[in-house]
């Protein structure tokens, strides 16, 4: 068992990647686990391709880099597939997470990915435009990694959406955004 | 561990988080705040404590970091405890009272997120802001993660309090690597515990005293300012014992121990490395990895930058053959880094061989694998198999 996972959010500006690098943490956490998130800051402008890092492990985190190669990548639009090198900054072993409507068969065509990386797939701007008349596609991806990964459990990242958004929102938005993620994670492919 | 008197509560912070609650603990009288850029979210953090009613502080709001450490000085000159927060540039405006300050004798505290200096205009992490300021008079403490940010404010308070000691006290924290990084912190449940940990503030000198009047920073000069240096050079001669004495009183009440260095598999090693903040824990781990190829490399972290630790550093490196020192900050013109010099003072008269590595200026990234890779070109001067230049650079293009 490796004892620590490294995951790079690839979003833009505004999507979320960020608070969703440093949620995930917080829930890791909150699971009694040792956790980093950060984001990688540059020029912060609005749709500029950015990065946020989480680190999860079950010993203390010491390392304090950014991360090169990742265990896993979650692609919060997948226009950046175009122009950021995504399988560059992945494992061989990889799991690749993709928001977009097309099939883990289509997109691992599409992008040349090796078998030996995970493709995975979750429409997760379609869900929160159904759930949140808004594209935040960020806390839908957090229920399809822990989906796909199993690194926490859907009751800690359910309970801590709730307990993170019930601080700022209104329940409507806090309860369109558990049904966001339960729903990714009932839909990744 | 379990017959501790204190409840101790696992949270998610960043390293400003961190810093921001551990003196939301404190409940300093007074705090001084400009937004400079770049500022920290410390001071927000901090801000919105005060806007609860979390704390009694009182806020004051100026119009340059100047004026931050003119009014935090001010406060502290008329008996108040108080701090201000900031960070690169910040620091550098602020330069001549943070001076001030130190010869003062007032114990303010300070938390600077290390971030480079301007220009060309960069807000990332180095160290060029406090090593401009290592000569104020300042105790300097270095946080490797936010769990050293929150541990090293609330002993910074005790430590710059001490009637022996009286200085003022940084703590810093790398910019964004720290500052802006979530991770876990243990932190003592009640505000009362960290307060009595701290304990009441007895200033030793008040100009609000009226009893007992006093004149601060008059004119001082030829007759008696050299004697008020040599009586801060007192100062930092008696903090060793005192920060000991107050590291000891915080391991004893939450388990956490420091020292003014960390030893990391240094017992045995033949190449030591050596950094400060969160560096060190890069480098640990590549320690690790350097272990496991069957090199005998350990790591030394220095926590305290002033007053330098040169007893323990000395101690530390006796069966060092070769000593790698890694400086995130430069001294142009001088052969070494600020971290290298002390260590080179350290260790003057021993048979070991220095070597001194530069990284990581503006917040260029430093990985395990590029610290790995120092510490086997090390080994291979140690073994004499390659020659290395007393200063180089780590992930630089030339």
């Amino acid at each position: 068992m490796k004892k620590m996972t490294e995951i790079i959010w690839h979003g833009r500006g505004g999507q979320g990647a960020k608070t969703a690098a440093t949620m995930l943490a917080a829930m890791a956490i909150h699971e009694g686990k040792y956790s980093q998130g950060s984001p990688e800051y540059g020029p912060e402008r609005q749709g500029a391709p950015m990065k946020g890092y989480t680190r999860i492990s079950s010993d203390p985190v010491r390392i304090h880099s950014s991360i090169r190669e990742g265990d896993v990548a979650v692609v919060l639009d997948a226009t950046l597939l175009k122009t950021v090198d995504v399988l560059g900054q992945l494992k061989p072993d990889g799991v690749l997470i993709v928001n977009t409507t097309k099939s883990p068969d289509e997109l691992r065509a599409e992008l040349g990915a090796p078998p030996s990386v995970k493709v995975y797939t979750v429409d997760a701007t379609g869900i929160s435009i159904a759930e949140l008349k808004r594209n935040l596609p960020n806390t839908p991806l957090l229920g399809a990694l822990v989906k796909v990964t199993g690194i926490l459990s859907l009751d800690t990242v359910v309970e801590d959406a709730r307990v993170k958004f019930g601080k700022k929102f209104s329940s409507d938005v806090v309860e369109g955004n558990i049904r966001a993620i339960e729903r990714a994670y009932r839909e990744v492919k | 561990m379990a017959d501790r008197k204190i409840r101790q509560v696992k949270l998610s912070l960043t390293g400003n988080e961190a810093g921001a609650f551990a003196l939301k603990q404190a409940n300093p009288d007074v705090a001084a705040v400009f937004p400079i850029t770049p500022q920290t979210e410390l001071m927000h953090a901090f801000s919105a404590y005060v806007a609860d009613g979390a704390v009694n502080t009182e806020m004051v709001y100026v119009e340059s970091e100047h004026s931050a450490m003119s009014a935090t000085v001010g406060a502290a000159a008329a008996g108040a405890r108080a701090f201000t927060a900031t960070s690169a540039n910040g620091l550098a405006l602020m330069w001549e009272i943070v001076y001030i300050a130190a010869s003062l004798r007032l114990p303010i505290v300070m938390p600077v997120i290390n971030r480079a200096l301007s220009g060309p205009i960069n807000i990332h992490c180095d160290h060029s802001d406090t090593m401009g300021a290592r000569d104020a008079g300042w105790i300097q403490i270095f946080c490797e993660n936010s769990q050293e940010v929150y541990d090293s404010l609330l002993c910074a308070f005790r430590i710059g309090e001490n009637k022996k000691v009286l200085l003022p006290v940084m703590v810093t924290l790398d910019g964004f690597i720290i500052s802006h990084t979530t991770e876990v912190v243990e932190t003592i449940e009640r505000d009362e515990d960290a307060r009595a940990f701290i304990g009441p503030y007895e200033p030793w000198i008040s100009l609000l005293d009226v009893d007992n009047p006093v004149t601060m920073g008059p004119l001082d000069l030829q007759d008696y300012y050299f004697e008020h240096k040599r009586q801060q050079v007192e100062a930092m001669t008696n903090a060793p014992a005192v920060i000991d004495e107050v590291f000891a009183a915080y391991g004893e009440l939450t388990g956490r121990r420091y020292e003014r260095v960390e030893k990391y598999r240094t017992d045995d090693a033949e190449v030591v490395l050596m950094s400060l903040g969160s560096t060190a824990g890069t480098a640990k781990e590549a320690v690790d990895v350097l272990r496991d190829e069957g090199l005998a490399v350990g790591h030394l972290k220095v926590r305290t930058f002033r007053p330098f630790p040169f007893d323990l550093v000395r101690e530390a490196l006796s069966g060092a053959k070769v000593v790698g020192v890694l400086d995130r900050s430069i001294s142009f013109g001088a052969q070494y880094g600020p971290l290298c010099t002390e260590v080179m003072a350290a260790v003057h008269g021993k048979d070991v061989e220095i070597r001194n590595f530069i990284y990581g200026l503006g917040g260029r990234d430093i990985f395990v694998e590029q610290i790995a890779e120092t510490g086997r070109s090390l080994y291979d001067l140690m073994r004499g198999k390659k020659d290395l230049p007393p200063q180089s650079y780590i992930g630089l293009r030339e």
